[in-house]
């Protein structure tokens, strides 16, 4: 077993710890389902790059730095928290992967949500809990989603009712924190009743400069004809570990749609499985992530078309700078049953300086003979002529950069229909952004 | 205005302007014309500072102040403007978006306040309304699915905006069918003034029909072989170029 493999044996005496302590409080099937991920995840360890998945992503820096279990809510969560709420919107806070009342508004609660720490939901038998939490997707393959459902503790579900239409946006907003390094597990579940409607928005943040990992699993089950658009907005440290794992389940005619945009983390995985497990069902599956200095970010996606007459759309955009390094992985399986479906995914990435890299592979395993099913990879840099054409009526070299950039992410930013979230992320990307031309020394350095 | 002196220009290993002389008083409006290949848009882009147009030699002096020593978007904002031959298609980037930041930057650049959003409306409706620039135009991406001629319009529109001191056309009248053409020359004349100077690079005389130049240049095989009168475009018409490209050009009359 290699190094890095053998790390985990501090996270699964962690578990051993856990499982005797403070996690018995929880009800066996709780409990049985961590013993087994905990297996699992003993099982496999942490991936290394000889396997497949994460050929191009070295995870040893999680491995070999020394978190404590996180714990608390330190002073610091409550700024972090006004920096990023988003008016007018329903707000969870999970501070270490525990949901805070505290600073948390619930006072709006829509009608037909039912919001549940997801201790108190466990512990009082809430609705579709049991069913559906670490049930919705195989975690065997994915190390990082075993050792979040191990510590399996609290976090927060959101469960909407058959035929409810919520107006409000649903704000999750994750934080990890600690005075010292620390690893935290969060976990969300959505549940979609069937026709239901609901924007579910999450924010990860943590303190500027700090060192911490993020573990973070949320699933979201999407019955018959619901609709749930679900936003991401990754805002770490940059010198945060950012390990995400997105799987949803999209019964007949569900439509899902899933953005996430990227610009924290010192190193980002982002695992994003959508399972379209009814006919008739419909995906959007869209992001913008941008890397800069010598940070990595690492998006792997997977579509399942398991039935027929379903559609997905997936467009990719990253913007790289500096020694940045993506990875983007979009996979796409179409089942034999799933006759008639149609597909379309495209990568695209824009290397703003030569010593930035982009590994890019679209992944398509079609077995059935009736579908659609298109892909486009494009690496490029930004046009010589445009640059020129903008400069030519005034703008300097940065503002005709920002507003090509802008227009490259535009195409994903639109898609965000929750206008105060919108006009953060346009800021934080331009924040990015800034940082990388106003210190190029730095960035290369 | 602008005085050029000695202009030689290369792109990548290839020297296209060997050694160009003009100049242009503010006011006046100066037709360069010439064949196809014979350094006409190398010399506009020149002056807008492409960079894939190295200046190896001479001088030009704009106002005063040496043009080549500054970036394309200072030119700019010091009032230069060039309407491009092919104007870029830029998804994603709105037409009014755009010129709104391109007038505030040269605004800023003057010390001058921005305009709102609402005070630029206004001046776009008055100026668009010469062009026949409608408001779709102005909400689509630049320059994105625009036909020939509205790309044309569209670059005479933003210098109507603009309102640079020293506007260089190049081969707006390109692909123009009549009616657009005698559009964008209404847009041109509407904006000469005593403080304004307009060099209008050309391949045919049809233009100068309508934009009555002060001067005319020939430019042949990257010199300057022939300055008159608006008889002189008259005359390239009746004989064309190749009278003008024989081995002693420039030496008669």
């Amino acid at each position: 077993m290699s190094p890095v493999a053998e790390r985990h044996e501090t996270y699964l005496a962690a578990y051993e710890g856990f499982a005797r302590g403070r996690g018995q409080a929880a009800p066996a099937w709780v409990r049985e389902r961590r013993a087994t991920a905990s297996a699992v995840f003993a099982k496999s360890g942490f991936p290394t790059t000889r396997m497949e998945e994460w050929r191009f992503t070295s995870v040893a820096p999680i491995a070999e730095t020394e978190f404590a279990p996180a714990d608390g809510v330190p002073a610091q969560a409550a700024r972090l928290v006004a920096e990023v709420a988003v008016p007018d919107s329903l707000r969870l806070v999970i501070v270490n992967g525990e949901l805070v009342a505290a600073l948390s508004d619930l006072s709006h609660l829509p009608k037909g949500v039912r919001i549940a720490s997801l201790r108190d939901g466990a512990r009082d038998a809430a609705d579709g809990l049991q069913a559906h939490l670490a049930t919705t997707f195989d975690y065997t393959s994915h190390p990082f989603a075993a050792l979040n459902t191990a510590f399996l503790d609290d976090g927060v579900m959101i469960a909407v009712a058959k035929g409810a239409v919520v107006e409000t946006p649903i704000h999750v907003i994750v934080i990890t924190a600690g005075d010292r390094p620390v690893v935290a597990h969060p976990r969300t579940l959505v549940i979609a009743g069937p026709s239901s409607q609901v924007r579910v928005a999450q924010t990860f943040v943590g303190a500027p400069g700090t060192v911490y990992f993020t573990n973070s699993v949320t699933e979201v089950v999407v019955e018959e004809g619901a609709n749930v658009e679900f936003y991401s907005d990754q805002r770490e440290s940059q010198q945060a570990f950012h390990v995400a794992n997105l799987q949803a389940h999209v019964s007949a005619r569900g439509v899902f749609g899933s953005h996430a945009f990227a610009t924290g983390g010192r190193l980002m995985r982002h695992d994003i499985g959508i399972g379209l497990w009814g006919e008739g069902a419909d995906c959007t599956m869209n992001g913008v992530y941008l890397v800069d200095g010598d940070r990595l970010m690492d998006t792997h996606t997977f579509l399942d078309h398991a039935m027929p007459h379903c559609t997905s759309h997936e467009l990719y955009k990253g913007i790289l700078a500096g020694k940045g390094k993506g990875v983007f992985n979009g996979r796409i399986i179409v089942r034999q049953d799933a006759q008639k479906t149609d597909a379309k995914q495209t990568n695209r990435a824009l290397l703003l300086s030569d010593e930035a890299t982009i590994n890019s592979n679209p992944q398509l395993e079609i077995f059935a003979d009736d579908v659609k099913c298109t892909h486009g990879a494009a690496v490029g840099q930004l046009d010589d002529e445009a640059m020129f054409y903008l400069r030519a009526r005034g703008l300097n070299e940065i503002e005709a950069r920002d507003m090509l950039l802008h227009a490259f992410a535009g195409e994903v930013i639109q898609g965000l229909q929750i206008p105060g979230l919108r006009a953060q992320i346009e800021s934080t990307l331009f924040d990015a952004l800034e940082r990388d031309v106003k210190a190029p020394e730095a960035g290369r350095r | 205005m602008l005085e050029v002196t000695n202009l030689k220009v290369r792109v990548e290993d290839k020297e296209i302007l060997h050694g160009i002389n003009l100049a242009v008083k503010a006011g006046e409006v100066h037709a360069i014309m010439g064949p196809n290949g014979s350094g006409k848009s190398t010399f506009a882009r020149a002056l807008a500072g492409h960079p894939g147009y190295q200046v190896t030699d001479g001088q030009v002096i704009y106002n005063g102040k040496d043009l080549l020593d500054m970036d394309p978007d200072e030119r700019a904002r010091e009032g230069v403007f060039m309407a491009f031959q092919y104007p870029v298609e830029i998804p994603g980037v709105n037409n009014a978006y755009f010129l709104k930041a391109a007038l505030n930057a040269k605004r800023k650049h003057h010390g001058l306040e921005e305009l709102d959003a609402m005070d630029f409306m206004a001046l776009v409706k008055e100026k668009s309304k010469v062009l026949g620039v409608d408001q779709d135009m102005l909400k689509r991406s630049v320059n994105e699915g625009f036909s020939g001629g509205e790309k044309k319009r569209n670059e005479i529109f933003h210098m109507a905006v603009l309102e640079p001191l020293l506007a260089v056309l190049d081969e707006t009248d390109s692909g123009l069918d009549i009616d657009a053409l005698r559009i964008v020359a209404d847009g041109v004349n509407a904006m000469r003034s005593p403080d304004r100077a307009f060099i209008v690079v050309t391949h045919y005389q049809r233009l100068l029909n309508y934009i009555v130049p002060d001067r005319v240049h020939v430019l042949s095989d990257g010199l300057l072989v022939r300055s008159g009168g608006r008889e002189l475009a008259l005359e390239l018409e009746e004989k064309g170029y190749g009278w003008l490209e024989a081995p002693a050009a420039g030496a008669r009359k």
